[in-house]
């Protein structure tokens, strides 16, 4: 398969949305390239599937490697693994469900679309690209439709939240710059991934680089303590913004702290594994404690986040196999939840015009569906069996617990006890929103779900109940990629 | 060998129910929902008692011992090369008597709720959810796999929670199913932490790899087990610790047992399903499930968990002689109870004669499912009747309701541990078992077997006797057939259910376990629940005001007793001050003045620094050849003085 597709597909879709005559025809086109672009991540997917089951062990399939500038070494060699894989139906997923949850947008719907699209064209790029210029460009690309996102269809201090987002988002690109940059040198003029995988990068230089990797794309994904962009910036973006900011962007840094950071400096990943380890078991508790006290429903969400996050990195802390398989999975079941759950904070606010917890209740009654989305989230994000939450997590506790030291021991028992917080703060605001008596007379006329939000609900409730029944091809999917990365660690 | 097909049917038959109600409930069954459901669980309780005669009298004895199956295994997800979660299902004496008690109970509650719940505007989610529940119940029973144990053990959770939320309107139900969910929900987290403390050191997860490996003092695994060692205690003490932990919260062992009583606010043949029968003993058989590696590697844990069941059990019945809401005394009836299967854990051992508690733990277990059920149906009942759960609301109902009333004598009966009712034959292994064991423990268990006969005599009593009863006349009479069958299909249970030879069925080795009468040691126990019954005949068949004298001169205790030992407050504080207040606000103000002040201030800072640089670009010639003057002068410097 010619992965060149996945990038030309958002590409039309983009460029057809600026040439559509009304809000209609663009809401149309959107739908049609992003559901176009989720058969191609689904099509990849049983064709990667249909490879290694006829024995093709490479380690990327469908390598292109194309040269754009032969002076600087600059190749744009693309390819996939199973890590990719799963990353690229993930934001397919969560780009059908983003425009169709924003089907009421009648501002500057063009615009709107269009920015939807170049930000799913920079992750999509982002996740096939093995070299380092090329990764980094899309990793730009797809953090200024954020800015306009926010600042423009946001609501609340969205000035505020979009320069915040958009200044500590390049701030972590900056140090990435400067990763990159000691990497050309490093790599004698050439920062393509594998080749730098296969060349021995001295430890006192990986001791170097490797912190500027991995915290600049640790604020991606809300690495603790820099995740304060996460709730300003959530809490302000339109519903498609903040599901993309969950379900793609903080994707893209924990894409990148592994792919990056650890599998290009292993050296540097063992020496501060006990810090991220550290910040990143905070980061669970502290936003677990942090969440229960939020009264609004995105900040909760937005919070619950960074806690949730904070598995995934803890697991690729741990260094073991199991562990960064489990943290793969826990970014794509956070990504598919959150997104979830703030299509469904949109859903609620639409209606009733308040995302405050104590000013809602009894919504089951006049919302059946909607509210049962919400339980069935929330219940994804407190880790029920059968969801994939809880399948993420406990592969993130198996891996974790093979460390047989007591630090470890102790980091993952804190973490584990963020399984009752998030009890707490789950059912409290689902709890209060949901159930109990109708809280305002105003409620009782309000619509249940309509089509489009439906069928995005059902797009994305089915890949949590893949991942949560059927676990076994999302990590026969990561494994090998895992395992390529464990290799690496370990020295084989 | 085991009809795989039977099982899996078992399993999946509730679930059906489930998707169905669940999914096309309101459109297509709002109205036979009941039929359905009850005619799906149906089957399931014909094949898992077809499964039982097949396993107890066709397959599963060979050579005198009963073995256990594992017909059906799949892997689900796969940790390492050693470590999966490998679904399976389980057929052993203890499974398939379980898988009996959850389908049998679970259909006389589909029964029931035809007529209990009649007229209830979401009565097709009613049922899916009881199937939602069974299901998850007997996969908890027939898992192979401790995760796969796990996973159903959570599963059970959330039913229990939609359940007790059922009446989500009432902010009294949405409160006790948040308290039921959080609080087993800690123990829960205790279990992970032991399954994988276990499952590291045993390197597997399955119940019989686990099990054989962590009881062979010669395998490397448990030496390694016992050798690592954390805070004086060895690695496998500290997993089975913590596994216990998971079954004290699910069990409602104290101090975890504060959210039982509160589940009370779901319907009533939920709270005879979910908290009285099924659920609650999902502890004591896990304790069964992994009983050798309890009782061969790690005794200690085995004694406290004795020692736990004990002092239950005796809190429970202390408690549940002040309470007036029927239903709050039969929850704490079956706390104590449990209390009994508990530490006749504890006070057995492994093996031939030494394993009667084994034994008689898993009797009461079942004799207990039929008569509490009995019970809560019964209390339902009346509660259908009188439409309130106080005590002071009903009396006199025993004309008016006469196949409750009866039924609920014998349940009362046998609960208070009376001849020859099923009762009586379970809790006299069990406190037999303790004396050969633990003379206190053996103490504490027949103070609480007379505790047991008064409150539960007291509760007869003000609900069928004591005065005449005042409220509006019977215009609905008892409840149709469909109330009625179960309570007398569970009563002929109560009656005749002790009479089974249990011990040629189930024991802790596999192996025949005869199960002697003593007539000699049975005279005690009987005699002081004669005496409970007598007191409380005293005290409640009429009307007196004896009870509030005695409740005046030790009015200390009853407080604290009728304050339930104030435990609930103390977990208010802690959750409360010291969550919420202590920590979760300090974190949310550090968050947001400390954490982000940071960020602000950079860039705050940023911007001033730019401020301030920002007026050398004046443009003004004059300036900027000042500053070219002074790069030369500096710059000469350098070169001269410092190169």
């Amino acid at each position: 398969m010619n992965l060149l597709l996945l990038l030309i597909v958002p590409l039309i879709t983009a460029l057809t949305i600026l040439l559509c005559r009304n809000s209609l025809q663009v809401k149309w086109t959107a739908f049609a390239g992003s559901v176009v672009q989720l058969v191609l991540a689904l099509v990849l997917l049983f064709v990667y599937r249909a490879e290694v089951v006829a024995g093709n062990a490479a380690q990327l399939f469908f390598e292109q490697d194309i040269t754009l500038i032969e002076s600087l070494n600059m190749h744009f060699h693309i390819g996939v693994d199973g890590i990719s894989i799963s990353m690229l139906l993930l934001t397919a997923m969560v780009v059908v469900a983003g425009v169709l949850f924003s089907w009421n947008t009648n501002k500057m719907t063009k615009e709107f679309y269009f920015l939807l699209i170049l930000l799913a064209l920079g992750a999509y790029g982002f996740f096939i690209s093995f070299n380092l210029l090329v990764l980094f460009f899309f990793l730009e690309i797809s953090i200024i439709p954020k800015y306009l996102l926010i600042g423009i269809w946001g609501s609340g201090n969205k000035e505020y939240s979009a320069n915040k987002l958009v200044l500590m988002l390049m701030m972590g690109s900056a140090l990435i710059m400067v990763g990159i940059l000691g990497m050309y040198y490093i790599g004698g003029h050439d920062v393509d991934l594998m080749h730098l995988s296969n060349i021995s990068i001295p430890a006192h230089l990986q001791k170097i680089l490797f912190p500027l990797f991995f915290i600049g794309f640790g604020v991606f994904t809300a690495f603790f303590p820099f995740h304060t962009w996460v709730p300003d910036g959530h809490s302000s973006a339109p519903t498609a913004g903040s599901m993309f900011l969950a379900g793609i962007s903080m994707k893209l840094g924990g894409y990148g702290c592994l792919r990056v950071a650890i599998f290009l400096l292993p050296e540097g990943a063992k020496e501060y594994g006990q810090v991220i380890v550290i910040l990143s078991s905070i980061a669970i508790l502290y936003g677990a404690f942090v969440t229960m006290m939020q009264k609004d429903l995105k900040y909760l969400n937005a919070y619950s986040s960074v806690s949730h996050v904070g598995f995934s990195l803890l697991a690729l802390g741990m260094l073991t196999q199991t562990a960064i398989t489990g943290a793969l999975m826990q970014m794509i079941s956070h990504g598919l939840m959150t997104a979830l759950f703030f299509a469904v904070i949109g859903m609620i606010y639409d209606r009733t015009h308040t995302r405050m917890v104590n000013e809602l209740g009894g919504l089951m009654k006049v919302m059946p569906f909607i509210t049962t989305v919400l339980f069935i989230v929330g219940l994804c994000s407190l880790g029920l069996p059968g969801l994939s939450g809880f399948v993420a997590e406990m592969t993130v506790f198996v891996g974790s617990w093979q460390n047989d030291d007591v630090f470890h021991r102790v980091a993952t028992i804190a973490a584990a006890m963020s399984i009752v917080v998030t009890a707490v703060y789950i059912l409290r605001a689902v709890g209060q929103v949901a159930m109990g008596p109708l809280k305002n007379e105003a409620y009782a006329h309000l619509t249940d779900a309509k089509w489009n939000e439906k069928l995005a609900a059902i797009i994305l409730l089915a890949g949590i109940l893949s991942i949560g029944l059927v676990p076994g091809w999302l990590n026969d999917l990561l494994t090998p990629g895992a395992e390529i990365i464990m290799n690496r660690i370990t020295g084989k | 060998m085991p009809n795989t097909i039977n099982i899996i049917l078992v399993l999946l038959l509730p679930f059906i129910s489930f998707l169905l109600l669940g999914l096309l409930g309101k459109k297509y069954f709002s109205r036979t929902a009941g039929i359905v459901g009850t005619l799906l669980l149906l089957i399931a309780t014909v094949l898992a008692m077809h499964t039982a005669y097949e396993y107890y009298f066709v397959y599963g004895k060979i050579e005198g011992l009963y073995h256990s199956f594992v017909p059906l295994q799949f892997q689900w997800l796969k940790f390492t090369h050693s470590v999966s979660i490998d679904m399976g299902l389980i057929i052993d004496s203890i499974s398939v008597m379980m898988l009996v008690v959850v389908t049998f109970i679970s259909l006389m509650v589909h029964i029931y709720s035809l007529g209990y719940m009649k007229g209830d505007p979401r009565f097709s989610t009613y049922y899916a959810f009881l199937g939602l529940f069974t299901f998850s119940m007997l996969g908890l029973v027939l898992a192979a796999n401790i995760f796969q144990m796990y996973i159903f053990w959570e599963l059970v959770g959330v039913s229990s929670f939609l359940l007790i939320g059922y009446y989500y309107e009432k902010p009294s139900a949405v409160a006790a199913s948040k308290k039921a969910f959080i609080v087993t929900r800690f123990a829960d987290f205790g279990f992970l932490i032991g399954i994988l403390v276990l499952s590291y050191y045993g390197d597997t997860l399955n119940f019989a790899t686990l099990i054989e490996r962590l009881t062979a003092p010669e395998s490397n695994e448990f030496k390694l087990a016992v050798s690592s060692t954390f805070l004086g205690m060895s690695a496998l003490t500290w997993g089975a610790l913590l596994v216990f932990m998971g079954g004290a919260g699910k069990s409602a062992m104290f101090p975890l047992h504060i959210w039982l009583p509160d589940a009370m606010e779901g319907p009533t043949p939920v709270s005879a399903l979910i908290h009285a029968a099924t659920m609650v003993v999902a502890g004591v058989y896990l304790v069964a499930r992994l009983f050798p590696v309890f009782a061969l590697s790690t005794p200690v844990v085995l004694e406290g968990i004795g020692w736990v069941g004990a002092v239950s059990a005796v809190i429970a019945a202390i408690i549940a002689c002040t309470q007036t809401d029927i239903k709050r005394v039969l929850a704490y009836s079956t706390m104590s109870q449990i209390g009994f299967m508990m530490f006749a854990m504890g006070v057995s051992n492994y093996g031939g004669e030494e394993g009667l508690g084994y034994t008689a733990s898993l009797f009461h277990l079942f004799t207990h499912a039929l008569f509490k059920a009995l019970l809560f149906l019964g209390a339902g009942s009346v509660i259908h009747f009188v439409h309130s759960n106080e005590m002071s609301n009903m009396g006199g109902l025993r004309k008016l309701m006469p196949i409750t009333h009866l039924t609920f004598l014998l349940a009362c009966l046998a609960i208070a541990g009376m001849p020859p009712l099923a009762g009586f034959f379970s809790k006299e292994e069990i406190l037999l078992a303790a004396y050969q064991h633990n003379k206190i423990v053996f103490g504490i268990a027949l103070l609480t077997s007379g505790l047991t006969a008064f409150y539960m005599f007291r509760l007869y009593f003000s609900i069928f006797w004591n005065k005449p009863y005042e409220g509006h006349s019977a215009h609905h009479g008892e409840g149709g057939w469909t109330m009625m069958l179960p309570l007398l299909l569970l009563a002929a249970g109560a009656v005749f259910a002790g009479f089974i030879p249990f011990g040629s069925y189930v024991s802790s080795d596999g192996l025949i376990l005869p199960t002697a009468f003593h007539v000699t040691f049975s005279i005690a126990p009987v005699l002081i629940g004669l005496a409970g019954i007598f007191i409380a005949m005293v005290f409640y068949k009429k009307s007196t005001t004896h009870p509030n004298k005695i409740a005046a001169t030790i009015n200390g205790v009853y407080q604290a007793a009728y304050h339930k030992f104030y435990v609930d407050e103390l977990y208010l504080f802690i959750t409360k001050k010291i969550l919420f207040n202590l920590i979760g606000k300090p974190f949310a103000w550090l968050d947001k003045t400390v954490i982000d002040g940071i960020v602000n201030q950079t860039a705050t800072v940023t911007q001033s620094i730019a401020e301030g640089i920002k007026k050398m670009q004046s443009g003004k010639v004059q300036s900027y050849a000042i500053y070219f003057l002074m790069g030369v002068i500096a710059l000469a410097v350098l070169f001269i003085y410092i190169w």
